[in-house]
């Protein structure tokens, strides 16, 4: 077999197909999607010589399995994990050979949840709206890989990588995520806004790809009652009646009606998609945070 | 697979939709919906806490902060974001605004994708936002079979005969004001005094792709099968989402509407 296609012989826990997802159809009811942690997917693409919008693969905590049917450059990067081809170990990080039949293992994450795998040419489902990603909310895109399933790959591309390893950052000891204030940061209470900025919480093994949730003190409302539906962006801390922030990543409904009490950064979403649950969350207060100095 | 969002989506009650990957789990709105038309005033009043810098607070409209590129603008009502929403496509249209999203919701307008979301704040409250004209396109009309199982209650609930349901819900002109909830799904509001009804107590954990149903001020058809708590009145074979079709939906914000009853 030499078509230009890679059979999954192992999908994993939750293998996705991602790329820069499809933003611009909110107002339709349609998540952005798209890889949650943006710098590693950017990264692998780079170094097998793919442009930054190529689909890669997107892996939950214990990798994947994969037979390419012609031979491919691929790389592994996002959390580190140990990769090996037809058994023997290979470079994780890096772009690595695989030749046509062989049997690529991305194996268990030592640290982080989300692992990025490229594949030279990239992944080539027919896009939805201009996009190839998976979109667990609203399910658009292809299905979540399945043990048996073919994936047909692009043209590979003739660059050569300009890197041949990169440094990556390693997962959050604590996720820090800076979050700037509003637009219904009035509707909590002076003491639930100093408490979400200096208080510890938790990722909650709850969270997926929709949003990242923590378990920690409870957020006070100091208005009640209920807020009519709004549209809602990457990153907002979406506060449900049970006062548990919640993040919202690429998955996130277009409109939401849980008051947002403030937006984390874009910048530092990537290491949200690689906090294990347990991991300690700091979220700190800029841009004006109320009651904070600077 | 859950994350909360709000507002009266079509699935469950207030805790969950179970099972389905991510429909967000959506409250009702209270009896009524009276809530959808009235929520709290977002500026800071007496007693709380400092607000977030609200960048412009002309009245009636508030431009609130949300991250980095983002700002969502408050009115007063739907009428106004309706409104506003015309003016920003307009706009855009024109080359004289540049953002990535703009989406109309109950009364706001967030539009997301900015670069430089001061500066536009700065500009908003000056602007000035005439009625949105007709759409040129006309009113958009969906056959409608009046069988839905929640007919009946739906008439208790208005106090009419179950005949008179159609009559009344198909003689009203409807306006899509925003969608949500999934792809293809809009909330659409009618014309008149259409009476509104409550969600169902208990949401159905399957509704059928093209149900017609009510909630609050809204009639919604599910593009898709789903959880689903809304009243439902009718089907329809509309194809309510195609994503091989320019638009994929075929209710866009704005949009105007009537439903056409067919012999069920």
């Amino acid at each position: 077999m030499t078509d230009r296609a890679i059979a999954v012989v192992r999908a994993g826990a939750l293998t996705t197909v991602q790329d820069e997802g499809r933003p611009g159809h909110a107002h339709l009811g349609v998540p952005r999607s798209g890889a949650l942690d943006r710098p590693a997917a950017a990264l692998v693409n780079r170094l097998v010589g793919n442009p930054p919008d190529a689909a890669v693969l997107e892996t939950t905590l214990n990798g994947c399995a994969l037979r390419p049917r012609c031979a491919v450059t691929v790389a592994v990067g996002g959390a580190p994990c140990p990769v090996t081809v037809d058994g023997r170990a290979a470079a994780w990080g890096a772009p690595i050979r695989v030749p046509a039949g062989a049997l690529l293992d991305v194996g268990s994450a030592v640290s982080g949840v989300r692992g990025y795998v490229a594949v030279g040419g990239g992944i080539a489902v027919e896009p939805v709206l201009g996009s190839r990603s998976t979109d667990l909310l609203s399910g658009l895109g292809p299905p979540p890989l399945t043990d048996g399933a073919v994936l047909p790959l692009g043209v590979a591309p003739v660059t050569h990588a300009r890197v041949d390893t990169a440094a990556q950052p390693g997962p959050p000891r604590e996720l820090i995520l800076r979050v700037t204030p509003g637009p219904r940061a009035d509707w909590f209470t002076a003491t639930a806004l100093r408490t979400l900025t200096t208080r510890a919480y938790r990722v909650s093994s709850a969270s997926n790809r929709i949003g990242l949730r923590t378990e920690g003190p409870p957020l006070e409302r100091a208005v009640g009652g209920e807020l009519p539906s709004e549209g809602m962006v990457l990153g907002a801390v979406q506060v449900p009646p049970d006062g548990s922030p919640v993040v919202f990543l690429a998955d996130h409904p277009t409109t939401g009606g849980y008051p947002v009490v403030g937006v984390v950064r874009e910048r530092d979403l990537a290491a949200a998609a690689q906090a294990v649950p347990g991991t300690v969350v700091r979220f700190v207060g800029v841009g004006g945070w109320p009651g904070r100095r600077g | 697979m859950r994350v909360p969002s709000a507002g009266i989506s079509p699935t469950g009650g207030t805790a969950a939709v179970a099972g389905s990957v991510g429909a967000g789990d959506v409250r009702a709105t209270g009896p009524a919906g009276a809530t959808s038309a009235e929520g709290p005033p977002s500026t800071a009043r007496p007693g709380n806490p400092p607000a977030a810098p609200s960048y412009a607070d002309t009245p009636p409209m508030h431009v609130l902060p949300m991250g980095e590129r983002a700002l969502l603008v408050e009115l007063a009502d739907g009428a106004a974001a309706a409104a506003l929403h015309a003016e920003l496509l307009r706009r855009r249209a024109e080359g004289d605004l540049t953002v990535r999203e703009i989406v109309p919701a109950a009364r706001t307008v967030l539009l997301d994708g900015l670069d430089d979301p001061l500066r536009l704040a700065a500009r908003l409250p000056s602007w000035e936002i005439p009625p949105p004209a007709a759409r040129a396109e006309g009113v958009l009309e969906i056959p409608v079979r009046y069988d839905g199982p929640d007919l009946a209650d739906v008439a208790a609930l208005w106090n009419v005969p179950v005949r008179d349901v159609a009559r009344i819900h198909s003689a009203a002109e409807f306006r899509v004001a925003f969608c949500g909830f999934a792809p293809g799904f809009g909330y659409l509001t009618g014309s008149g005094d259409l009476p509104e009804v409550p969600r169902r107590a208990t949401p159905r954990t399957a509704v059928p792709a093209g149900s017609v149903g009510l909630a609050g001020p809204y009639t919604g058809v599910y593009p898709r099968p789903s959880p689903g708590g809304w009243q439902l009145i009718g089907s329809t074979d509309a194809v309510l989402w195609d994503h091989a079709r320019v638009p994929a939906a075929l209710l866009t914000p704005g949009a105007r509407v009537r439903f056409v009853p067919e012999a069920a």
